[in-house]
């Protein structure tokens, strides 16, 4: 087993290069270092400029998503021992901007977001004399998995699409429209779906499946947005066939 | 809230990474998918040979027999052959993603993914094996 491994990792500083370059740092290997303990051992001991961002290290706050050996990943939850012998290239997500190093910015998924309504909407609220909203266990089942979504963009990172239009709303926003969709206790689905069946939404999606692939919460966006194709063009057909038909 | 981060001095210098034209060539996955959506080339194809033999059925017997003659040339054959693979290639890889798509409950319960694919397959069997009681009987 090594005692040290090399960790290459994009450094990008605005103010002093136009492009991003690669800088190569020997961090000591532990067998329980993740990447993200090598780039704090970076940050800590070897040079305080290095920029990334991370929160919780537990796979919960989705901050340190970033792309290691070319695949998107979470780095508080990659081992260094699956990269041996290195060296190990660390670079920002694709396809968002690079504010710096590694670190990348998300407006253009936050204002996304914001755009499929991801809450619950009611037609009418009941009082709340009456109570809370119940649901079963198997109505929680239908979009638990949709919802355990922590937003950390490695599903943006993963697909071309979202890479050659940007325009195109993403695997964790139509994922998470879906989550509220498929909720018991939701009225809203009317309103997504003009959003979701738009030029930006569901129909850009041409199944590559890679934003399942790397999803660290396995909340399989990629079958979110093709069940969802499968609902407007069923809403679709209805439209066509009877008038006044979808209500 | 503002949509539009404010920054000073040095922004706004973010960088923006230009999306090769070969990314389809950086992980296998993605080749994968570029080979599935070219199928439709191949599938296209065979549905053009179907419309050409039924106009070559509609000209009458010497016409329909040029056709099947012109079938069986090695250059068509080999195109045949590719077209095939491509297309047995296009009947699977969406065979295997129909899980994805659908989602079946009975009682409740997810049915498993196994058993849809299972279910295509097996109709995929039934309806080729017509077929082939179809067109062979009567030798």
């Amino acid at each position: 087993m090594p005692s040290t491994v090399a960790l290459t990792v994009t450094r990008y500083r605005p103010e002093e290069e136009s492009e991003p370059t690669f800088q190569t740092y020997e961090v000591p290997f532990r067998k329980d270092w993740v990447i993200l303990d090598a780039l704090n051992h970076v940050k800590d001991n070897l040079d305080g400029s290095l920029s990334f961002r991370w929160s919780c290290r537990m796979g919960v706050c989705g901050s340190c998503g970033m792309k290691v050996n070319g695949t998107p990943k979470l780095t508080c939850a990659t081992f260094l021992s699956d990269y041996l012998p290195g060296p190990i290239r660390v670079e920002p997500l694709d396809y968002f901007p690079v504010v710096r190093d590694l670190v990348v910015d998300l407006t253009d998924f936050m204002r996304k977001l914001k755009q499929v309504k991801p809450w619950i909407i009611r037609n009418e609220e009941k009082p709340l004399s009456e109570g809370e909203y119940l649901q079963t266990p198997d109505q929680v089942d239908t979009y638990k998995q949709f919802s355990m979504c922590i937003n950390c963009m490695l599903c943006y990172s993963a697909c071309p699409i979202y890479g050659l239009e940007p325009s195109f709303i993403g695997p964790a926003a139509i994922a998470l429209a879906q989550r509220y969709n498929m909720d018991s206790r939701d009225q809203g689905a009317a309103e997504r779906l003009k959003i979701l069946s738009e030029h930006d939404g569901i129909w850009q999606c041409t199944f590559v499946g890679e934003c399942t692939k790397v999803c660290p919460k396995h909340v399989d966006p990629a079958g979110a947005i093709q069940q969802y194709k499968l609902t407007a063009a069923t809403h679709w057909v209805k439209a066509l066939l009877l008038p006044g038909g979808t209500r | 809230m503002s949509t539009e981060p404010h920054y000073t001095l040095y922004h706004p210098r973010w960088y923006r990474r230009r999306v090769s034209v070969w990314w389809w060539l950086q992980n296998r996955s993605y080749t994968a998918f570029v080979l599935r959506e070219l199928t439709s080339v191949f599938v296209a194809f065979f549905a053009v040979v179907y419309l050409w033999q039924l106009r070559a059925l509609a000209q009458g017997p010497e016409a329909y027999a040029q056709f099947l003659a012109r079938l069986k040339t090695p250059r068509f054959l080999a195109l045949d052959t590719v077209a095939f693979l491509f297309v047995l290639f296009h009947a699977i890889t969406w065979f295997n993603l129909t899980p994805k798509a659908m989602v079946v409950r009975l009682r409740g319960k997810r049915v498993p993914d196994w058993v849809i694919v299972g279910l295509n397959y097996a109709a995929w069997l039934v309806l080729s094996g017509g077929v082939a009681f179809v067109l062979l009987r009567d030798r």
